[in-house]
């Protein structure tokens, strides 16, 4: 079969990156042609202000080789600017009459500096800073001359300033804003970075309207520059003038053969351009939604899409993404994302130690954070980054928000502990055992950029998720500071861009009734799923249609399939239900003639007050069922485990309420309750809290005049103190309550997401108002949750009605 | 000439499942039936912590182990990367709806134990 031909101009970042996904999901489809107009392969762009600065080499910060090229059949042509594209013949032409036919077009030319139209910008020894050449006469200038003029105080600008000044030049920025880096900053902290760039040694002309550069007049014509004129008539002394007075996307082909631009050539959500769908655009010169980017990560995700869609998978939609600044100056800690200026109808939340150099500002609208501006201290940045990109609401957290993750009551999971300051050898991902030299590692020899890649080549962070903001702490650090994240919704995993939430509407609205079903509706990338997103699915047709969905047990985890715990071992353990704890003599000896007939080899109670027997043969398994005669205690499961419970006023000289009683209801009312995650109970029968009904999705504790209900607690991975939630009179409020409740978290909650992760997601008022502030809706949850659980079968008796395949249990012979 | 051994039909293991087959010596062979029903079988541990692969999920052409859910290749055994080792893969056979193995591997692949046993072999086996 003839294969389709593939060309694409340009050979930076974003196109090569287009390549490597494509060759990765479709490594035979295409012959692939690729021109670029440096003399270079490609390189990482970000990495040249460290090069600039001295503290990285040029050969450092090449990220594909020209073995890669061999090794993967790319024709490679370098040095050649395309001059031409004949559409109609599909026909591209470089510079020097080099041609190639192509099925499919990629444009990836990146953009251009924008120079201002200021008399003398053509003299010798005025550049731009945009590529190695650059890159290069900067270095050279600065071994032979002592005045430099950088035109423009934002990022580049800056980093290039910065990088003369390292390399000994006396440098001067002339910035026509009010203060510098003016789309990042707001004036408090541009001027705290003037202050310590000043310290450095930088001098600034800000305000400053440059309007002339001026050649060597009297010396021997050169035709070099000298100085730099600004509008108030002052001249600065310069023997290098830097243009970094931004960028504009390099659209001068696109235009010439007719494709519609406007700031960007204009592309959809696949990327492919609006005019003419065989022609692709990713990238800088790329303007998606009307928003040309300029770093790296939403470029990356840009060419994700576009790889889906040239390996004819054609799914991925790119959707937009949120960026955030860093300046690479090392010592200079700032970071800005989002709406950092506030305004009308924003509220602003200001830090402000002027002595320690500390700048902190948080912009808030509806309760939530629209934007940060940090100087000084930025380790809560890729916290606050999170927070803004989830759109979760922050009344909860409000009064602490300013002092960071640290202050929110984490024990040292979620990345508060700073990054920075760890030791190599230090671990951060506890699940997989990951250091973070490992991590620096892997970014810097694999090139990563974005937490899914660190994801996949460490395995950091990939398990609990615990330490996701230390990973991406640690990769805004050595990422070339110049990561910045993700898109705007997250995808539920590889095999689908839609997330959890847009599933779960489309199984509600489309009345989707198999995972099969759910996958051909919403398209999915592979065949039959993977392990996250197939138990998420099958959870949600069963959690929106319950007695109508149909359960896919080859979609559940092993526990799930065989009704008991996997251990290290490969055997099981098996947890019979205890009713609120409470057993008696008869269970007892079923339980211990069970342990003696299956010779189980270890029986003990569990931090939920119920009896486990480990070591349980495989095979065994159905016939210790039969014999416990108890019901299922389902302590494997994504469900209701246990409903912990102290004596209570029955015994306790303490109690005040019947809490054992309390325990059994709940339990007996909410047993066999699937849910995103495992749900667990306690009821106390005072304050004293026996039971630690504190630290559980639903805690009660008995008072003198009713019962107490807590919500979201959870003392797992990060221990979380419940909120509480409600006081009512009855024993029928309390079901009604908790489990209305239970099933808010039912019908919202995403996959493996707790109840206290639930509720940081959505904010208590939102479950609030669902359950307290509206009885009907709360009657109705509560209605919908009994209606679940109605005729629910007990995987331990009714193994027909619970679909166990007994099969499992049988090893064939060989 | 090889010598097949009838196992169990194509139907007795579940759609994107697998079954577990016992053998008089060594450690158990798992054998997996895809979606699109193609048949294969490893020995029944994962490289990485011994886990009971006929234990765990199946999707597209790799399991994922059980306890630490990595993902191993149906076909040959291996680990996705990032993560890497192999365990042994077994030779299958299907006739009208009969599943075979190969009866000298039964009787010689990954016999003892050892990991070490199963790694010497695996290395004979693909070569």
């Amino acid at each position: 079969m003839r294969k389709m031909k593939l060309v694409m101009i340009g050979n930076g970042m974003a196109g090569v990156r287009t390549v490597e996904e494509l060759l990765k999901l479709a490594p035979d489809l295409y012959d692939i042609t690729i021109f670029g107009a440096e003399p270079h392969p490609n390189y990482n762009r970000i990495l040249l202000s460290p090069v600039l600065a001295g503290e990285q080499r040029l050969d450092e910060i090449i990220l594909n080789p020209l073995e890669w090229y061999r090794e993967n059949g790319i024709s490679l042509h370098l040095g050649k600017k395309v001059v031409d594209v004949d559409r109609r013949r599909r026909i591209v032409t470089a510079e020097d009459g080099t041609t190639a036919a192509y099925d499919r077009l990629l444009i990836a030319t990146g953009s251009t500096p924008f120079i201002p139209p200021v008399p003398g910008k053509d003299l010798e020894g005025v550049v731009a800073y945009r590529d190695i050449a650059d890159t290069n006469t900067m270095i050279e200038a600065a071994q032979r001359y002592k005045h430099a003029v950088v035109v423009g105080g934002g990022l580049l600008g800056l980093e290039a300033a910065n990088g003369l000044m390292r390399r000994g030049m006396q440098v001067t920025v002339v910035h026509i804003a009010p203060w510098l880096m003016e789309r990042q900053l707001d004036e408090v902290a541009g001027k705290m970075l003037q202050k310590s760039l000043e310290d450095r040694g930088l001098r600034f002309l800000i305000g400053a309207h440059t309007t002339a550069l001026i050649g060597d007049r009297d010396g021997g014509r050169s035709g070099r520059v000298m100085a730099v004129q600004v509008k108030d008539g002052r001249e600065v002394p310069a023997d290098l003038v830097v243009m970094a007075a931004g960028i504009r996307p390099n659209t001068e082909l696109a235009e010439k053969i007719g494709l519609h631009c406007h700031r960007g050539i204009v592309v959809t959500d696949t990327m492919q351009t609006i005019t003419d769908p065989r022609i692709y655009a990713v990238g800088e010169c790329a303007s998606h939604r009307g928003v040309a980017y300029g770093l790296v990560a939403p470029l990356f995700e840009q060419g994700k899409v576009c790889a889906t869609h040239l390996a004819e998978l054609g799914i991925g939609r790119y959707t937009g993404s949120q960026v955030s600044t860093k300046l690479k100056v090392t010592g200079i800690d700032l970071f800005s994302a989002g709406d950092f200026m506030g305004g009308e109808g924003t509220e602003e939340i200001v830090l402000s130690d002027p002595y320690a150099g500390v700048y902190k500002k948080l912009v808030l609208k509806d309760d939530r954070l629209v934007g940060a501006c940090l100087y000084g201290d930025t380790v809560d940045g890729s916290w606050y980054f999170k927070l803004l990109r989830e759109g979760r609401s922050v009344a909860q957290l409000r009064d602490r928000l300013m002092f960071g993750e640290s202050n929110i009551g984490d024990t040292g999971h979620q990345g508060h502990s700073k990054a920075a300051e760890m030791a190599d050898t230090d671990e951060v991902c506890g699940c997989n055992g990951v250091t973070k030299a490992a991590i620096c590692r892997a970014i810097k020899d694999k090139g990563l950029f974005t937490l899914d890649e660190v994801r996949k080549h460490t395995k950091a962070s990939a398990s609990c998720g615990s330490c996701t903001g230390l990973v991406e702490q640690i990769l805004m650090a050595t990422a070339g500071g110049d990561y910045s994240a993700a898109p705007k919704k997250r995808a539920m995993c590889g095999c689908t861009d839609h997330s959890h939430d847009e599933v779960r509407h489309a199984i509600r609205q489309h009345k989707l009734l198999s995972i099969e079903q759910t996958f051909r509706f919403l398209e999915w990338r592979t065949p039959s799923g993977c392990t996250t997103c197939r138990p998420a699915v099958n959870y949600y047709l069963l959690a929106t249609w319950p007695k109508e969905a149909t359960d896919d047990p080859q979609s559940r985890f092993i526990n799930e399939r065989s009704h008991a715990n996997i251990q290290r071992d490969g055997t099981y353990s098996v947890v019979p239900r205890m009713w609120g704890g409470e057993t008696t003599a008869a269970e007892l000896r079923r339980i211990a003639d069970v342990v003696d007939k299956y010779k189980i080899p270890t029986v003990k109670v569990t931090g939920g007050q119920r009896i486990d027997l480990l070591g349980v043969k495989k095979e065994d398994l159905p016939q210790v069922w039969r014999d416990l005669g108890m019901p299922c205690g389902h302590a494997y499961a994504k469900a209701l485990r246990t409903v912990k419970t102290c004596v209570g006023s029955e015994w306790c000289r303490f109690g005040t309420q019947d809490s054992t009683r309390m325990g059994k209801e709940l339990e007996r009312a909410l047993w066999r309750m699937y849910a995103p995650h495992k749900v667990k109970l306690a009821v106390s029968g005072c304050p004293r809290n026996c039971a630690e009904s504190g630290i559980k999705d639903v805690g009660i504790i008995g008072v003198d005049s009713g019962w107490e209900i807590y919500v979201g607690g959870n003392g797992g991975i990060k221990t979380e103190v419940a909120h509480f939630f409600c006081k009512v009179k009855t024993h029928e409020e309390v079901l009604e309550y908790a489990g209305a409740f239970l099933q808010l978290y039912r019908e919202e909650g995403w996959y493996l997401e707790r109840t206290c992760h639930y509720i940081s997601r959505v904010g208590l008022d939102h479950v609030k108002k669902k359950v307290l502030d509206d009885a009907d809706h709360r009657r109705a949850l509560w209605a919908r949750l009994r209606f679940s659980l109605e005729g629910e079968p007990d995987p331990w008796v009714e193994f027909d009605k619970a679909r166990v395949d007994l099969r499992q249990f049988e090893a064939l012979s060989a | 000439m090889t010598q097949w051994k009838p196992i169990c039909r194509v139907d007795d293991i579940p759609v994107l499942g697998a079954r577990r087959v016992a053998r008089a010596q060594g450690a158990d062979v798992a054998v997996f039936r895809t979606a699109q029903d193609k048949v294969f079988a490893l020995l029944d541990r994962c490289p990485h912590k011994g886990g009971p692969l006929s234990q765990g999920l199946v999707f597209g052409e790799h399991v994922a182990c059980p306890l630490h859910n990595w993902a191993i290749g149906l076909h040959d055994g291996c680990a996705q990367a990032p993560d890497h080792g192999c365990t042994p893969r077994f030779s299958v056979r299907v006739e009208g709806g009969e599943v075979y193995l190969d009866a000298e591997e039964l009787q010689t692949i990954a016999v003892d134990d050892s990991e070490l046993q199963a790694q010497a072999l695996l290395r004979r086996v693909a070569a």
